[in-house]
């Protein structure tokens, strides 16, 4: 359940968020649950889009990272984001994949790997752990 | 009293949702997102999806009927559509999609289609359901997040 008290969780260091993924629905209920925290996502809809939006802006704080996409998955993306010295928390979330699939992702990067959808159970994992990291 | 009896029909229609495996509980979840600020978070995450996978099914069996046969496409396709089924919590179609996509990939093409067969067939019940179920929701109003009907959760 989202409360007051998550929100404050997201408000209390401003964190800054980007969702990548390719499935509009996905998009509108991630976004939706951020925004209850307090967050104020930004939403594209492929890997390239994330690598090219850090490069050009800067990074995130938290980067939440579709597997499957178009022109650029999910792996490739992660792979590049560490490979340009991006720090940020990658956060992998996938349908669910074979154990080779997950650890594939992991491998190019990830700081966790989540089940889609997301919940607000594992938002809290993820405010939790930007607030110990900062 | 008739909104009293509109929102006890509203309810048990709802917890014939969970009763019947339509609806698990990431429905919940998104129950759960609705404030003043997105009365009808629910309704329209519903409707887009209902357009979305309509589309997608429908390139799937143009793609599934197409020679050659663009194998990757339609296994594309069917994991975006388990992903979204999922994530409104359509329960029934998100197995079909994955029971069609487990034999698309096993090779088995006419099993498949034969699966794409029901899945098309639970998609149009999940719509024909879960339409009129929004339809009485308005009908009845808003409704304060207390009271919103309540009831035993389906899971994954």
């Amino acid at each position: 359940m989202v409360d007051g008290s998550a929100e404050d969780m997201g408000l209390m260091n401003n964190f800054t968020v980007l969702v990548v993924d390719d499935d509009p629905i996905i998009c509108k209920v991630h976004d939706l649950l951020l925004k209850k925290f307090g967050l104020k996502p930004q939403v594209v809809e492929n890997g390239r889009k994330a690598v090219d939006l850090c490069l050009a802006c800067g990074t995130f704080n938290l980067i939440l990272m579709d597997k499957e996409m178009p022109v650029m998955d999910g792996v490739e993306a992660t792979r590049e984001l560490r490979a340009i010295g991006v720090n940020s928390l990658i956060v992998g979330v996938t349908s669910r994949g074979s154990p080779d699939e997950k650890k594939a992702f992991m491998e190019a990067g990830l700081d966790f790997c989540f089940e889609k959808p997301l919940t607000p159970e594992k938002i809290t994992i993820l405010l939790h752990e930007l607030n110990q990291n900062n | 009293m008739e909104s009293r009896t509109l929102r006890d029909q509203i309810a048990a229609m709802r917890q014939s949702f969970f009763d019947e495996g339509i609806l698990d509980s990431q429905f919940t979840q998104l129950e759960q997102l609705e404030d003043r600020d997105n009365p009808n978070f629910v309704e329209e995450v519903l409707t887009l999806y209902f357009r979305d996978s309509a589309n997608l099914l429908a390139t799937v069996e143009q793609t599934m009927e197409t020679e050659p046969t663009d194998v990757a496409k339609v296994d594309r396709i069917l994991h975006q559509l388990k992903g979204s089924s999922a994530s409104i919590g359509a329960n029934k179609v998100r197995n079909e999609v994955i029971k069609t996509r487990e034999l698309w990939q096993q090779g088995n093409q006419e099993g498949a289609k034969a699966a794409f067969l029901e899945l098309r067939q639970e998609h149009g019940t999940f719509k024909a359901k879960l339409e009129p179920y929004f339809q009485q929701l308005r009908q009845a109003g808003p409704v304060q997040a207390a009271m919103r009907p309540q009831g035993q959760q389906g899971g994954h």
